[in-house]
């Protein structure tokens, strides 16, 4: 530390937060402040934000559902192939999210993998509904989900569990008063990173499932759309994001670190 | 027993496909030399080479195929310069104009989008109209519905997809479900009209309503359905010189206008203007 010259560091640091900062300045100095209730209640604004809350929330219970069994797995069990596992439950974090999308159409699509077949059998399409907004927002949130419960999971000692049971609690007793409460800052924080990468998602939307209000067009969609013919419209969805996003760092500071 | 300890994974040193390492971060050597190295080629590799001169065009979604092939006339034609095209839902192009995108020659879908450009003071040259182009509905391969006409697409159970209002081609085809009085519940609104055409070749959509020109150009999956002369729209494309643009820039803009110009736009389906 001593050989980096503070001034350097001071200037990077600086640099650093200006980066992250300024465009959410902006944002908040360009808002339609004065337009801002007459805007929420425009009828493009209230579709797009109750979409997008009612196909976040479903995504993240889904992400709960289907992650959760797997984060146990992960943290709990040895297996021969648990590192590609892993690495294929990571996968959508990485991976871009539009080419999430295309992927999900070549499964799920009507002449996908696995729509296909279904398409034919009951003629049931999964694209350009609402169903497929919660797929795409589920794929691309399920690996916050998997990730941070299994580096909870792993900070459960056993051996608690081990003594529970010897003073005759049950396996399920074990689990909610012993393993639950310690898992629960990092449920938390999985399931609020979850929700807000859900909330925000944009590529697997408009890829997959398309784009119609009240249906599908979800808020991060509006934002785009609206930018051309009603830009204030646009600010005020996009302040609604990014409050939301502050409210899940502000809630997930608490959760940030546990005590054990 | 662990103090404090963060729940966030990355944090703890748990990676994926690397081995355990949860008392400590695994040292990973990253050069910086390496990032630095990488940094200067990403920015130098951005101009041109070869002592050639960068036009750069920003042209509606519908004219891909078009001013692809422009471009590589244009170049052949004129050596001395280097065409860069920048392909987006016209309004996309507005929008990145107006918000200081750098760009020498701009070509819409609609004289509406291009008044924007003109009215946000950008225009050097023009509008000129290039080109016209018409609407067609595209279908899958073999036309398995039988679509024949607007009116076939208000058919129930029928998954259409048409762009959306915010794009020339959805008020294209808001004006042309107007005249034949139909009404049809779209499946989807896509960002550009080429979004459209690649939903029905994927099989995705039973049909959409895109330009003739997106169908002229013949690929496998889809098939073309005219609409018919009454209800057909009459889509007028300009192309413009924009401000801080030099004397080399308009020379593609005159080579679109030119005859050969004309010919590869006439291939690629659009009229002439």
């Amino acid at each position: 530390m001593s050989r980096v010259p503070a001034l350097a560091l001071g200037t990077l640091v600086v640099a650093a937060v200006a980066f992250l900062v300024l465009p959410v300045v902006g944002l908040v100095v360009n808002a339609p402040w004065d337009r801002l209730w007459s805007l929420v209640r425009s009828r493009s604004v209230l579709d797009a934000l109750r979409l997008s809350l009612v196909t976040s929330v479903v995504a993240t219970a889904v992400a709960l559902l289907l992650g959760a069994p797997l984060a146990w797995v992960l943290a709990r069990r040895e297996f021969p192939g648990k590192r590609l596992l892993r690495a294929l439950a990571v996968l959508p974090m990485v991976l871009p999210p539009v080419v999430g999308g295309v992927a999900l159409l070549l499964t799920l699509g009507r002449r996908g993998l696995v729509g296909g077949p279904l398409f034919d059998a009951t003629g049931v399409s999964i694209p350009f509904t609402t169903a497929a907004v919660v797929a795409a927002q589920a794929f691309v949130a399920m690996p916050f989900l998997v990730v941070t419960l299994e580096s909870g999971l792993k900070l459960v000692d056993v051996r608690l569990e081990d003594v529970a049971a010897t003073l005759g609690a049950g396996r399920w007793q074990a689990f909610r008063r012993v393993t639950l409460p310690i898992v629960a800052p990092s449920l938390g924080a999985g399931l609020a990173l979850s929700w807000a990468r859900a909330l925000g998602e944009f590529g697997a939307t408009i890829t997959f499932a398309g784009n119609l209000p009240g249906r599908t067009r979800t808020l991060p969609l509006a934002v785009f759309l609206d930018l051309e013919r009603e830009p204030e419209a646009a600010y005020l969805m996009s302040l609604l994001l990014l409050a939301v996003s502050l409210a899940v760092l502000v809630a997930l500071r608490g959760r940030l670190w546990s005590r054990s | 027993m662990r103090g404090l300890v963060p729940t966030i994974p990355w944090a703890t040193g748990v990676s994926v496909g690397l081995p355990d390492s949860q008392e400590q971060g695994v040292r990973r050597p990253a050069p910086l030399a390496l990032v630095a190295a990488l940094l200067l080629a990403a920015c130098s590799g951005g101009g041109p080479g070869n002592g050639t001169e960068e036009v750069m065009v920003f042209a509606a979604a519908s004219l891909t195929d078009a001013f692809e092939e422009l471009a590589v006339r244009f170049e052949q034609d004129q050596p001395r310069w280097r065409v860069t095209l920048n392909v987006a839902g016209s309004q996309v192009l507005a929008q990145q104009l107006a918000a200081g995108a750098d760009a020498d020659v701009v070509a819409t879908a609609d004289e509406r989008t291009m008044q924007r450009i003109v009215d946000a003071g950008l225009v050097a040259d023009g509008p000129r109209a290039f080109a016209t182009n018409r609407l067609a509905i595209a279908v899958e391969q073999g036309n398995p519905h039988a679509i024949e006409g607007l009116a076939d697409l208000a058919r129930d159970g029928l998954v259409v997809v048409l762009a959306t209002e915010q794009v020339p081609a959805g008020r294209y085809t808001a004006t042309a479900l107007d005249r034949a009085g139909v009404t049809v519940r779209p499946a989807s609104l896509e960002l550009d009209v080429r979004q459209v055409r690649a939903k029905v070749a994927l099989g995705e959509a039973d049909a959409g309503v895109v330009y003739a020109s997106d169908v002229a150009v013949a690929a496998g999956d889809v098939e073309a359905v005219p609409v018919a002369g009454e209800h057909d729209v009459v889509a007028t494309y300009p192309i413009a010189v924009l401000d801080g643009a030099g004397p080399g820039r308009r020379a593609f803009v005159a080579f679109v206008l030119s005859d050969a110009g004309r010919r590869v736009l006439a291939d690629a389906g659009f009229g002439a203007p």
